[in-house]
């Protein structure tokens, strides 16, 4: 089989890579390895409205819930409130991924992608060293497909990067390992996702509820990797679920890893492009990786369609992709990097602290970066190698 | 070498992600260990649901 440009993983980065590649022209083959799109998530689900909706018109099927904000709390209890509109680069809507990813991979069928389930990359077809193409499994047998230009969609797991000498190994400072619980509680608050921060309740990381609609939602954390240890997720989760929801109902566990190494060295090579979690393209701080995959996803197809065009699939020629994601979504990435390897490193007691400076203040206007701005003036001493962060 | 308890694994693929000589592959619902493995110890340490396992019998 033959086709301009393989896509290898149809989660967002990947269906919106092959949907654009597809509509300017290209032949696209868009390969996923497990014969269900979409499923099983490995997800919290939650997307800022405003820059999805820039992205692709919202549809009711695939949105669970809309909320109003978020509230955030101290390890102490103690919390503050961000309205919707502000910390809305963060939530807004949170999703039914299983519907989500599949309306995707079917926006790059009907743009012309050639959509191909239950087939896995088993390596890079190469010739004199040059990427030609995947060799993958599809219903147990071996096939080729040569192409021009490989995109690597492939998720937390990727390969394709690696086969094409890209090191995306993540060390365990570089993951935040979770757990989930789809659950129904009736002290589940629909309009509003909660953070909760705590060296005993999520070491490096935080728990999380997003509502999907009347009091059920995803409850889950996640633990920096290199303060976990084998199944410390799952027990952290089901001991917090025990201790403030004793009688939710979970319906659903689900499992994962989410990069958080920031960006990496490269994501192109000869004939090659990583987009997402593929790529490390994953928030730092929050953990979202939906929305940047998307983002990267469309970059990457605009400049495989030009590079195959122009005759020059080499990492020159391809090398737009790389200037653009890192001048756009990698600005906020490498500063979320910062911030999070200075916040892994506070106490309980700093935690605290900070919420304490900021409760009198007016917060439910404000974004991220205005609330790290106002604690910073609050807390200078503490904060201040992170001033670079807000000037 | 690795084992994996299927009865346990999540088949999130985090462990893959985390391998530094690429030995581990997630196939739809289950981990493959490959003879690269240099027995790390990294993707025990880091599996949300303690599935995986370096067996000392047999190191």
């Amino acid at each position: 089989m033959r086709c301009d440009v393989v896509v290898v993983g149809a989660g967002p980065g990947g269906s919106m890579a092959a949907k654009t590649a597809a509509e300017k022209g290209l032949r696209v083959v868009l390969m996923e390895k497990r014969q269900e799109i979409g499923d099983p998530v490995r997800c919290a689900e939650g997307v800022s409205k405003a820059r999805l909706s820039s992205m692709i018109k919202p549809d009711p099927k695939w949105i669970a819930a809309e909320v109003r904000g978020a509230r955030l709390y101290a390890p102490d209890g103690s919390s503050i409130v961000m309205s919707e509109d502000k910390s809305g680069d963060e939530v807004g809507y949170v999703l039914e991924r299983k519907i989500f990813d599949r309306a995707l991979a079917m926006e790059a069928a009907r743009a012309g992608a050639k959509v191909m389930v239950k087939t896995r990359a088993l390596d890079l077809l190469k010739v004199d060293g040059s990427v030609r193409g995947v060799r993958a499994m599809r219903y147990g047998e071996i096939i080729d497909i040569e192409a021009d230009v490989v995109i690597g969609a492939d998720g937390v797991e990727s390969k394709v990067g690696r086969w094409a000498g890209i090191d995306t190994s993540l060390k365990p400072g570089d993951i935040e390992v979770c757990a989930q619980f789809l659950l129904y509680d009736k002290s589940i608050d629909d309009e509003y996702c909660e953070f909760f921060l705590g060296n005993e309740l999520a070491p490096g990381g935080y728990v999380w509820s997003f509502p999907k609609g009347e009091n059920l939602a995803n409850v889950g954390l996640g633990v920096i990797g290199s303060r976990s240890e084998p199944g410390a997720p799952v027990k952290l989760l089901r001991r917090f679920v025990e201790r403030r929801m004793p009688e939710a109902r979970i319906v659903e566990m689900v499992v994962g890893g989410v990069p958080v190494s920031g960006p990496i060295e490269r994501t192109i090579a000869d004939g090659v492009l990583l987009v997402g979690d593929a790529a490390r393209q994953s928030d730092p701080i929050t953990g979202g990786g939906i929305l940047n995959a998307m983002q990267a996803g469309i970059m990457a197809g605009e400049v495989v369609a030009d590079a195959v065009s122009s005759g020059d699939t080499s990492v020159e020629g391809l090398m737009v992709y790389e200037k653009r994601w890192r001048e756009s979504i990698g600005k906020q990435i490498s500063r979320h990097l910062d911030l999070k390897e200075f916040f892994i490193k506070l106490s309980d007691e700093d935690l605290n602290n900070l919420m304490h400076s900021i409760q009198s203040e007016d917060v439910s206007k404000m974004d991220l970066r205005g609330m790290l701005r106002v604690l910073i003036r609050l807390n200078p001493k503490m904060l201040w190698e992170l001033r670079h962060l807000v000037m | 070498m690795i084992t994996v308890n299927r009865y346990v694994c999540g088949y999130c693929g985090a462990c893959v992600g985390v391998c530094p000589v690429c030995a581990l592959e997630l196939v739809e619902t289950w981990i493959e260990v490959s003879d690269g493995c240099i027995e790390c110890g990294r993707c025990v340490k880091l599996c949300p649901t303690g599935a995986l396992s370096l067996e000392e019998a047999q190191r």
